[in-house]
């Protein structure tokens, strides 16, 4: 056990637990962040993303022990009134079927285009393919991520 | 209008009379996270009165509406509402919908499986909100003294035209709970005996697109779901069972684990003691395991790293190899028929032109993308259970006989589920999570790894099967055989399409025992079946040199106006068969396509009727579906907006498992246990663009959630014909050489 110290969502928190803990797992059992998902653990699915800085990583490979500075961002910090484009465009589109694995598309889709503001569709499957969705929303992510991308060059 | 005698249970019209609103809206929120805005507080009524069961109206006209079943990502949350939202008459704006415990005093059937949610809950949800609709028009006839007739309601308020007089329900939702007998005690409250149905053409909100009711808190990662549950004093716990099928507990060293950081205690458990028959919802489930328990979920993942247990069993375990065997072995092996029309052999000896093929798939996992989990806390005096469960009223049963406690003692909560495809309809782990609970006398949340859900078994069967088929010398289809085989299921629907359209049809059907074991998975059976006979199908009309649309159309016919054998045996609809292939192919331009990469396929299961064409192009070696074109024929449409994303995943469900997944086994042991080496569809493989089409036929509705999974390998394996030249026999494609290359 020892003491860190990390910044979530603009907030600083202090914690103690293991240095090997991930950061998926100090967000959900020690800060009740529980946006943030838990698929598979070993970094295939994505429904663990979260942004460090503003990259699009998988918390589950995240040990609180290498977070150090950087900032990270959770989907409950994302936009503080759930009004991100991205999240807007998953709305209109009515992606979600069970929708555990949608904050982790969001966030992709969000780092994604934080770098990328209008990505070909070649971009964008090969953003998007670390993140599972077993229900099957894969047509509507493709066509929320182009509706948010449009409302981002119209702004 | 259509009158109808009310058939709800009466006991789901006995109400209290005012309830505290903010009282209410406690119970709404049940993790303390759900934080309202100063809108949402103040748009709260100050009290809500329940009019039945499955609604409260607010004495500002809000409505909440209980959602019966439970909700794993079929969208029964928005649909059953809306169902009942319509024939109350409010606007679709003022309504609130809340997950309702299970109380099967109110609720007639809380299960989610078999696409029925709707389908079963159509006529009881209409009359919830006829019936409540008809007290309020009631009470405003009773306050001015006019005949109820001459009420009529629009979008949340009773007018008398004739007196000018209007009123919200909200002003009037008071008197509608005390109106027919004021006096007496709550028992004695006589619901309507007959309420008006609105006529199809009537409705304003059934057939609408309405968006996700949980979408807003799932885009912005709101617990909503089992995993998310966390409670004051909850210890984590996690299981370990044996690593291969058919072995048995024998012992193990805990004394460097216990001491473990975080770690309370680790413990063998029986599930299921002695005296204790599993039922059909337990499934797959383990009777015995080893529970760690801990603080926080890496703990616990940690020590069970560590952990060392011995398990026994029996030396010869299964393998992959060895049941492909015996599975051929049973397809060769004579059986007493399903059903048989005509004589089969002797046509199929006479035809002037025959064919024969085997189709095979594997094993596979349902992988909810949430895995499974259970909240516990078991006292002396109670079970509080609450997560994600298909089937919430079984689960109640097997704890409590488990548990040796008396039903009433046991209360079980359904969270949202993060997928369920069948696998929530076995429960077992949450029988776990008590029997862990009871032992560890505290309250814990059990969560499987990754791993844990895909070796645990309940998998899919895997299936063989093998089609015979006969033309004359007009390439009529004379004679049709089918025998399928599968492990612990027998695979095949006799009576289902083409029984009934050939005159000498031969159905055989048997199953393998095998330790491995077994559970629905979405569409069962169809969901392999479709596509082989599909794919066959497509070889027959090939044979035949006909159009595989129009060679269908033919069959269809014949089952129409000169059906083979009693029709009444016969499981499908021909005409409505015949009317989803007709506008698919409508749609999908298919007599213009030319030379294109397209396959088509069509079937029937779960009460409605699906017909797709595929269209794809090859990009070296690896298939690209460009577009996918489906017809569906459900009866009446609820929400379209939903309705086509059910639609959608079941197509990408259905081209991802047929090209890429599987469970194999060595000595009993799978050899999949994450998504590393068992390979699900991502998303630049999901088709590009995908159409769907519905029937419009104002019949009753029917399932959703699975019928447009099935056809759709049929329409790969067709498709990738076109566009390779060769036939797919076995799933998963993509290892068949032909495609790897
Ligand atoms: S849980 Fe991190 S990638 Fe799957
Ligand atoms: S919506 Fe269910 S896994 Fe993506």
């Amino acid at each position: 056990m020892a003491n860190f110290s990390v910044k979530v969502n603009g907030k600083t928190v202090d914690l103690e637990v293991d240095g090997s803990t991930p950061m998926l797992w100090v967000l959900r059992d020690h800060l009740k962040l529980v946006g943030t998902k838990y698929g598979c653990g070993i970094a295939q699915c994505g429904a663990c993303t979260v942004h460090l800085g503003d990259n699009a990583v998988r918390s589950c490979q995240l040990p609180i022990s290498s977070v150090g500075e950087k900032e990270i961002t959770t989907i409950e910090g994302l936009s503080e009134n759930g009004d991100h484009p991205v999240q807007k465009a998953w709305l209109e589109i009515d992606v979600p079927q069970c929708g555990y694995c949608q904050a982790g598309q969001i966030m992709t889709a969000s780092a994604l285009l934080k770098s990328n503001p209008s990505p070909s569709d070649d971009e964008i499957e090969g953003a998007m393919n670390g993140n599972i969705c077993r229900c099957g929303t894969y047509t509507r992510i493709k066509k929320a991520i182009k509706t948010a991308a449009a409302e981002n060059t119209n702004a | 209008m259509t009158l109808v005698k009310t058939k709800i249970g009466r006991r789901s019209f006995i109400r209290t009379s005012a309830l505290a609103g903010g009282g209410m809206m406690v119970g709404f929120s049940w993790l303390a996270s759900c934080k309202m805005t100063p809108e949402e507080v103040n748009a709260l009524p100050k009290e809500w009165f329940e009019i039945n069961g499955f609604l409260k109206i607010g004495d500002n006209g809000k409505v909440t509406i209980m959602s019966p079943n439970p909700e794993i990502g079929q969208n029964v949350k928005t649909a059953m509402p809306m169902i009942v939202a319509d024939e109350l008459d409010v606007d679709w704006k003022d309504v609130i919908v809340e997950q309702a415990p299970l109380n099967l005093d109110i609720f007639q059937r809380q299960l989610a499986g078999g696409s029925q949610s709707i389908r079963a809950g159509w006529e009881g949800l209409r009359m919830a909100g006829a019936t409540a609709r008809k007290m309020l028009k009631q009470a405003a006839a009773k306050a001015w003294e006019v005949p109820i007739e001459e009420i009529t309601t629009s979008n949340g308020v009773l007018y008398h035209k004739a007196s000018n007089k209007s009123a919200g329900y909200g002003e009037m939702a008071s008197a509608a709970v005390t109106v027919q007998s004021p006096d007496a005690a709550p028992e004695s409250i006589e619901a309507p005996e007959e309420v008006e149905l609105k006529e199809i053409k009537d409705f304003t909100i059934i057939g609408t697109d309405r968006l996700n009711v949980d979408g807003p808190d799932i885009v912005t990662g709101k617990p909503l779901f089992g995993l998310d549950v966390y409670e004051e004093g909850m210890l984590t716990a996690m299981i370990v069972h044996p690593p291969a099928f058919g072995k048995k507990y024998k012992s193990m060293n805990v004394d460097n684990v216990k001491s473990m950081p975080g770690i309370k205690d680790v413990f063998p458990i029986t599930v299921y003691p002695e005296g204790v028959e599993k039922q059909w919802s337990d499934g797959g489930g383990i009777p015995e395991l080893v529970a760690i328990v801990g603080e926080s979920t890496w703990q616990c993942m940690q020590a069970k790293k560590a952990l060392k247990v011995e398990w026994e069993g029996p030396s010869e375990l299964e393998s992959t190899a060895s049941y492909g065997n015996d599975l051929d072995k049973l397809l060769e092996a004579p059986v007493t028929a399903a059903r048989k029309d005509g004589d089969f052999n002797r046509a199929f000896k006479g035809a002037a032109k025959t064919i024969e093929r085997t189709y095979s798939a594997p094993f596979l996992a349902h992988n909810t993308m949430e895995p499974m989990n259970f909240y516990a806390h078991v006292t002396d005096e109670k079970a509080i259970l609450k997560g994600p469960i298909q089937t919430p009223e079984f689960l109640e049963k097997t704890v409590s006989a488990v548990l040796d406690m008396p039903l009433d003692k046991i209360d079980i909560g359904m969270t949202r589920m993060g997928g369920g495809f069948g696998r929530r309809l076995y429960g077992h782990f949450g029988v776990e999570a008590a029997v862990i609970s009871k032992k560890a006398k505290a309250p814990i949340k059990l969560v499987y790894s990754r791993e844990d859900d895909m070796t645990q078994g309940t998998y899919r069967p895997a299936y063989k099967v093998k089609f015979k088929a006969g033309l004359d010398e007009d390439n009529k289809l004379i004679a049709y055989y089918v025998k399928g085989v599968g492990t612990n299921d027998d695979l095949i629907f006799e009576n289902r399409f083409p029984a009934g359209a050939v005159d000498n049809y031969l159905a055989e059907k048997t199953s393998l025992e095998t330790k491995i074991t077994t559970g629905a998975w979405r569409a069962p059976r169809s969901n392999f079946i479709a596509g082989a006979e599909q794919s066959f199908m497509d070889e027959v009309a090939e044979l035949a040199g006909k159009d595989p649309i129009e060679f269908r159309l033919d069959l269809f016919d014949r089952a129409m106006k000169n059906p083979v054998g009693d029709p009444e045996k016969n499981d499908y609809d021909a005409e409505r068969y015949a009317g989803v292939l007709k506008l698919v192919k409508e749609k999908s331009n298919w007599t213009n396509s030319g030379d294109k990469a397209r396959g088509v396929s069509a079937y029937y299961c779960h009460n409605s009727y699906v017909a797709q064409v595929l269209h794809l192009t090859m990009d070296g070696n690896t298939p690209k579906v460009d577009k996918v074109w489906c017809a569906v024929d459900c009866g009446i449409v609820i929400n379209p907006i939903s309705a086509k994303n059910q639609i959608e995943g079941g197509i990408i469900d259905g081209i991802g498992h047929a090209m890429y997944s599987q469970m194999t086994f060595k000595d009993g042991v799978p050899e999949q246990q994450n998504f590393d080496n068992y390979r699900l569809i991502r998303n630049n493989e999901a088709p590009k663009e995908i159409e769907s089409y519905f029937v419009d036929n104002g019949i009753d509705p029917t399932g959703l959630g699975e019928p447009s999974l099935p056809p759709i390998v049929g329409a790969l394996a067709n498709a990738l014909y076109k566009a390779t030249g060769q036939r797919h026999y076995s799933q998963p494609f993509n290892t068949e050489k032909q495609i790897l290359g």
